[in-house]
C-alpha cells in the first residue's frame, strides 16, 4: 500500500495562505467595491485617490500576493472538488495541470498587469 | 391493551440467496429504555432467527455495533428507539464497506490500515531498565489522550466521503492513531510514519469535509488530528526542500 | 510484520455498493460540504476582478469609470451579491475550522478553540473595518 511521495504538500500551503488572506480580505473589498458603490451606499472614491493608494509599490505587491494566492487556493480546492464531488478520477492528471496551470498563468497575467 | 410498536426496516443480504439486497420490515415495541440494538436483538430472539449482525458490550466501548440508521452511521446501542419515532427506521449495514451478510460487513481493509501507521511507540534505541521509567507529564498527555479514545468502530469510515471513493485512503482512525502516537512524548517514530502516510493515500487526500468527527461517539475528532498532520506535513516537506538546496 | 490471516481479499459473494457521482446531495451535510468547496470559485472570480481593477486603473480615469459602470449593471449586482454570499460562507466555514488546525500552548494551558476563532474572527473584523475606513474617507 505504498503511494508516491506527493507534493501535494506544496499545493495544499499555496492553499491554506490563499485561504488565510481571502478569508479575511475578500468580503469587505467585495462588498464595498461591487455593491456598496454601485448601489450608491457608499461615495466611491475618486479616480486620483485609488491610484495613489493602489499603485503604490507596497500595495501592488500585497495585491499580487492576494490575487495569485487566491487563484492558488481555487485550484487546490477545485481540482479535490472535480475529484469527489464528480468522481472524475481517471482525468487526474489533466484537471491537475488544468487548475495549478491555470493558478499559474493568472499569477502571471496578475504579474504582467500590475507592472 | 396493546403495546405501542415502531417499524425497523432491515436491508437483508443472503449470499447464499445471490440476489440484490431487499429491506424487510419486522414491528417491535417501542420501549422508551430500547435502543436499535435491543430492537435487533428483539427481532433475532422472537421473530426472525436468520438475521445476522455483530455486537458485543451494548454500552458503546466495544465498537462491534456500527451500522448506518436512517442514513447515517451510528451505534445502535446508542440509538435510542423513542428518537427515530413514530419511524420506520431504516437499519443498513455501515456504508462503504463490502457486505459479507445481512448487517455483517468485512472489516479487513480497515484493520490493515490501522496496522499500516505503526501503532507503537517507536524509539530510535530501546531505553534500558535501568535508566527508569518514561515521564510523562498530564501537559502532555493532554496533547494525545483523545486520540487514545478510539474504540474501532468504523464510523468515520462511513462518514468519510473520501474513504467511500478511494479505498485506498488510510483514513480518519487510523490516522488518528497515528498522531496519538507522534504526539506521544516517548515516541520517537514521527518522521518514520511521515514517510508512509505524507502521500496521495494518506493525509493529503483528506479534504476536511468534518464529518469523521461528528460521527465519532468518542469525541475523538480525527479531523483535527488530520488537519495538524498537514501542517506537520507540509513544514516537513519545505524543511526537506531546503535542506536539499542547502547541501 | 506479515501475518497470514487466510483472508481473501476479494469474494464473488461480498455485496458491494457503488458510490453514485451525486452521491452528494443524499445528505444536507455534504450539500454544505460541496458548496463550501465551491466558494473557491468565487475567489477565483475576485482575484480577476481585481486584475481587471487594476488594468483600468492603468490606462486612465475613462477605463476606471467603464469598469465602475459595468459593476453597475443589474446582471452584475446579482452575479456580485451571489459572489459576496459565497465569500462570507468561506470567511465563515475558514475560520470556524482554524482551531482544528491552530493547536496554541501558552505553558500548561491550551488555549480553548472558541478563542482561536474568536481570536479569527477579530482580525477579520479588523481589517474590514480598516479597509472600509479607507475606502469611505478615500
Amino acid at each position: 500500500m505504498s503511494a508516491k511521495k506527493s507534493n501535494d504538500a506544496f499545493w495544499w500551503t499555496l492553499f491554506g495562505g490563499g485561504g488565510a488572506l481571502s478569508a479575511m480580505f475578500v468580503p469587505a473589498l467585495l462588498f464595498l467595491t461591487t455593491l456598496a458603490t454601485p448601489l450608491g451606499w457608499v461615495e466611491a472614491p475618486s479616480y486620483a485617490n485609488v491610484a495613489a493608494v493602489l499603485l503604490h509599490p507596497l500595495t501592488r505587491l500585497f495585491a499580487l500576493g492576494l490575487i495569485s494566492l487566491s487563484f492558488f487556493h481555487w485550484a487546490h480546492r477545485f481540482r479535490f472538488t472535480l475529484y469527489d464531488g464528480l468522481q472524475l478520477k481517471h482525468l487526474n492528471a489533466l484537471i491537475a495541470v488544468l487548475c495549478y496551470g491555470g493558478a499559474i498563468a493568472g499569477s502571471l497575467v496578475a504579474a504582467y498587469v500590475l507592472w | 391493551m396493546a403495546e405501542e410498536t415502531i417499524t425497523i426496516e432491515v436491508l437483508r443480504y443472503l449470499p447464499e440467496d445471490g440476489a440484490e439486497p431487499v429491506l424487510q420490515e419486522y414491528e417491535v415495541p417501542l420501549r422508551a429504555d430500547w435502543v436499535v440494538l435491543d430492537a435487533l436483538n428483539h427481532i433475532k430472539d422472537h421473530i426472525d432467527g436468520t438475521l445476522s449482525y455483530r455486537w458485543s458490550c451494548r454500552m458503546g466501548v466495544c465498537g462491534s455495533c456500527g451500522m448506518m440508521v436512517n442514513g447515517e452511521p451510528v451505534l445502535t446501542c446508542a440509538a435510542f428507539l423513542t428518537k427515530f419515532a413514530p419511524g420506520p427506521i431504516r437499519v443498513e449495514p455501515l456504508d462503504h464497506f463490502p457486505v459479507v451478510r445481512d448487517l455483517v460487513v468485512e472489516m479487513t481493509d480497515f484493520v490493515d490500515k490501522i496496522k499500516h501507521v505503526k501503532p507503537w511507540v517507536i524509539r530510535e534505541e530501546e531505553k534500558p531498565l535501568e535508566e527508569g521509567e518514561f515521564k510523562q507529564t498530564p501537559a502532555e498527555l493532554s496533547d494525545f489522550k483523545a486520540y487514545t479514545m478510539c474504540i474501532n468502530c468504523m464510523l468515520c469510515y462511513s462518514a468519510c466521503p473520501v474513504y467511500g471513493l478511494e479505498p485506498g485512503f488510510t483514513g480518519p482512525a487510523a490516522l488518528a492513531l497515528a498522531q496519538r502516537y507522534n504526539l506521544d512524548n516517548r515516541d520517537e517514530g514521527n518522521d518514520e510514519r511521515m514517510e508512509l502516510l505524507s502521500n496521495d493515500e494518506g493525509i493529503w487526500s483528506c479534504t476536511m469535509v468534518g464529518e469523521c468527527s461528528e460521527a465519532c461517539p468518542k469525541g475523538v475528532d480525527p479531523a483535527g488530528a488530520i488537519q495538524r498532520y498537514k501542517l506537520a506535513g507540509a513544514a516537513d516537506w519545505w524543511k526537506s526542500l531546503i535542506m536539499k538546496k542547502g547541501r | 510484520m506479515e501475518t497470514k490471516t487466510g483472508y481473501t481479499l476479494h469474494h464473488p459473494k461480498w455485496h458491494r455498493e457503488d458510490k453514485p457521482i451525486f452521491w452528494w446531495v443524499k445528505r444536507w451535510v455534504y450539500i454544505g460540504f460541496i458548496f463550501r468547496e465551491l466558494t473557491s470559485v468565487a475567489i477565483a472570480y475576485f482575484a480577476i476582478l481585481m486584475i481587471l481593477a487594476y488594468r483600468a486603473l492603468q490606462s486612465g480615469p475613462e477605463a476606471y469609470a467603464e469598469l465602475m459602470g459595468c459593476l453597475s449593471h443589474p446582471a452584475m449586482i446579482v452575479i456580485n451579491v451571489l459572489a459576496l454570499g459565497a465569500a462570507l460562507y468561506h470567511s465563515i466555514t475558514w475560520f470556524n475550522l482554524s482551531p482544528k488546525a491552530m493547536v496554541v500552548r501558552l505553558g500548561n494551558w491550551r488555549v480553548p478553540d472558541i478563542m482561536i476563532a474568536g481570536g479569527n474572527y477579530a482580525g477579520w473584523l479588523f481589517i474590514s473595518a480598516v479597509i472600509t475606513a479607507a475606502y469611505i474617507l478615500g
